[in-house]
């Protein structure tokens, strides 16, 4: 057991300031428990925004020593004997109190998604696919939706006047998930990708992976793979003179 | 948090207030320190070394840089007449000031100062590295500083990322990948020639050190992230393409370290050329095993 100082950053969107707490910490704990004890001992209005403590329910997203991260799984042992912690809530959404904060603006861009649009003439239940074809889109699936990487992206984080054009990592892997979706019936993904998403947006600088704590090759697998497709199907002089040549495939269609 | 999307799918009336929504919490001058965000007044509170890695990479490209401009226009001890060694920043060598031996495709330009002996093959590898997603990231990061590091502010006031020009143009990075996978071709050619000096066949360092450079080159052009889309990335259904799933799987392991194989083959460009501008000028010999 050791006691540490705590800075825990609490106010409202119309302001607030560091609260200094000196706090106890034993082996084996997280940044969460910490909080939970100076919420038990010394704060007991302190809002923070938990629910599994297993790093499976992107709730507890806050930034500790300036970096995004979940607070369940964030070990004290990461940080120096004797060296402070800071904590704040995310900084890219607005703030509601304390360390909680206002993660809307993802739930809007998730509604402009259109979602998995089923195959003509298969019944639910008749879907079959491949595992190799769904490997990729499962990659994706593993988000918890904590938004550590679209609070990380400078493009909004650094930009507010982005957030509307710009939908974030999150949703790109959503996109490259439907895009590389075997049975999914839209081929306008890319085209969306790029121009409502804002995927152009997008310089690859890989904060997003840094952050993910479900490891998620974010940008890797998922934006430049889309990029690429983008760029196959709309910057790529050869393509375009093989349609027209051979008039065939179509824009957005792919084997 | 955890809905899924799938749940949570778009419907046109859902939609309608999303963009708008998203301005009317927030005023376009918001930025990460003030409100309705939570107002911190320090613009990054990181405490470790994010400094390290922007750094670095300044230090790595400035040097490399310097030393590659440097080479490609001293036009001189590129090829080492006795063993047939030629430094891949002079290949293909086809300028009329090329010793004859070293230009394997014919010597069509004029030998003028300001005219790389290669002005053929470098405005596509430095195109190729310019646009690469690796390079871009790096550049972006440190040059750029945008953003220099996560969480740390991005060092612009305005951003438009890649939707405009010039930027746009980073989308023609498959075209210098062409280009590029042609030049390797080019690349081990010089390296097999090498094999053959005037007194036959020859084995020694240097041919060691062509080579390593060649398959460590091969192992940063097909690991590129263009090279992945064309072999089987772009496919939707790899079941139905088995052998262009192989590919790409080949590709995937190589590019799972791209980062890696840019920085190796900076450096095992830099040493192969100075390896053979050494025996090329007569300050070493060249270690020689046969011949
Ligand atoms: S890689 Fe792209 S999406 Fe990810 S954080 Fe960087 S700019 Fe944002
Ligand atoms: S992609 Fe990763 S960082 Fe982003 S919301 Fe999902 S789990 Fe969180
Ligand atoms: S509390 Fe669920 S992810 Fe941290
Ligand atoms: S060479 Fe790096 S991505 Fe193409």
């Amino acid at each position: 057991m050791s006691t540490r100082t705590f800075r825990v950053w609490r106010g409202d969107a119309d302001g607030g300031d560091f609260a200094e707490f000196e706090v106890e910490v034993n082996e084996g704990e997280v940044i969460l428990d910490v909080i939970h004890r100076i919420q038990a001992e010394q704060a007991p209005d302190l809002a923070v925004r938990w629910n599994c403590k297993a790093g499976k329910c992107g709730s507890c997203s806050a930034e500790v020593n300036g970096m995004p991260r979940l607070m369940c799984m964030t070990r004290m042992n990461l940080f120096d004997e004797g060296e402070d912690v800071t904590v704040t809530p995310l900084r890219t959404f607005p703030v509601v109190r304390d360390l909680v904060c206002d993660v809307s603006f993802n739930y809007e861009k998730a509604r402009e998604m259109p979602a998995f649009k089923p195959p003509a003439g298969v019944k639910p239940g008749d879907y079959r696919m491949q595992q190799v074809d769904v490997e990729r889109s499962q990659e994706f699936r593993k988000c918890i939706e904590c938004f550590l990487c679209q609070n990380t992206c400078h493009v909004v984080r650094d930009h507010e006047e982005n957030k509307p054009p710009f939908s974030g990592p999150r949703m790109f892997i959503r996109a490259a998930e439907l895009d590389m979706h075997p049975l999914d019936a839209r081929d306008d993904r890319q085209d969306m990708a790029q121009d409502e998403q804002g995927l152009g947006y997008c310089n690859i600088t890989k904060c997003c992976t840094e952050v993910c704590p479900e490891n998620i090759h974010i940008t890797d697998n998922a934006i430049i793979p889309m990029k690429e497709r983008v760029a196959g199907d709309r910057y790529d002089p050869l393509v375009w003179l093989g349609r027209k040549i051979f008039r065939k495939g179509k824009k957005g269609e792919r084997a | 948090m955890a809905l899924s999307c799938a749940e949570r799918a778009a419907t046109p009336a859902l939609s309608e207030f999303s963009r708008e929504g998203a301005q009317m919490t927030t005023t376009d001058d918001t930025d990460v320190s003030s409100p309705p965000r939570a107002s911190i007044s320090a613009r990054n509170l990181r405490t470790d070394r994010w400094m390290r890695g922007p750094v670095l990479t300044v230090i790595g490209i400035t040097a490399w840089v310097a030393y590659a401009t440097f080479r490609v226009f001293y036009q001189g001890d590129y090829w080492a007449a006795d063993y047939h060694y030629l430094t891949p920043f002079y290949s293909p060598c086809i300028s009329d000031g090329c010793i004859p031996d070293s230009a394997h495709f014919g010597r069509i330009l004029p030998d003028h100062p300001l005219i790389p002996y290669a002005a053929l093959s470098l405005p596509f590898l430095l195109a190729f590295r310019l646009t690469c997603y690796y390079y871009r990231k790096a550049y972006y990061r440190s040059f750029w500083l945008s953003p220099p590091a996560c969480a740390v502010p991005d060092g612009h006031a305005r951003y438009t990322g890649e939707t405009r020009f010039p930027l746009i143009l980073q989308n023609f990075h498959r075209y210098f990948f062409y280009a590029a996978f042609l030049i390797s071709v080019i690349n081990t050619y010089d390296a097999i020639l090498a094999f053959q000096s005037p007194a036959g066949f020859g084995f020694g360092l240097g041919n060691l050190v062509l080579v390593a450079n060649v398959v460590l080159l091969w192992c940063y052009t097909l690991g590129c992230h263009s090279c992945r889309h064309v072999m089987g990335g772009r496919l939707r259904h790899f079941s139905k393409n088995p052998i262009r799933y192989r590919l790409w799987s080949f590709v995937t392991v190589l590019n799972n370290r791209h980062m890696m194989w840019a920085w190796i083959t900076l450096a095992s460009l830099a040493l192969t050329d100075f390896y053979v501008m050494a025996v090329a000028s007569g300050m070493i010999a060249d270690l020689r095993f046969i011949n």
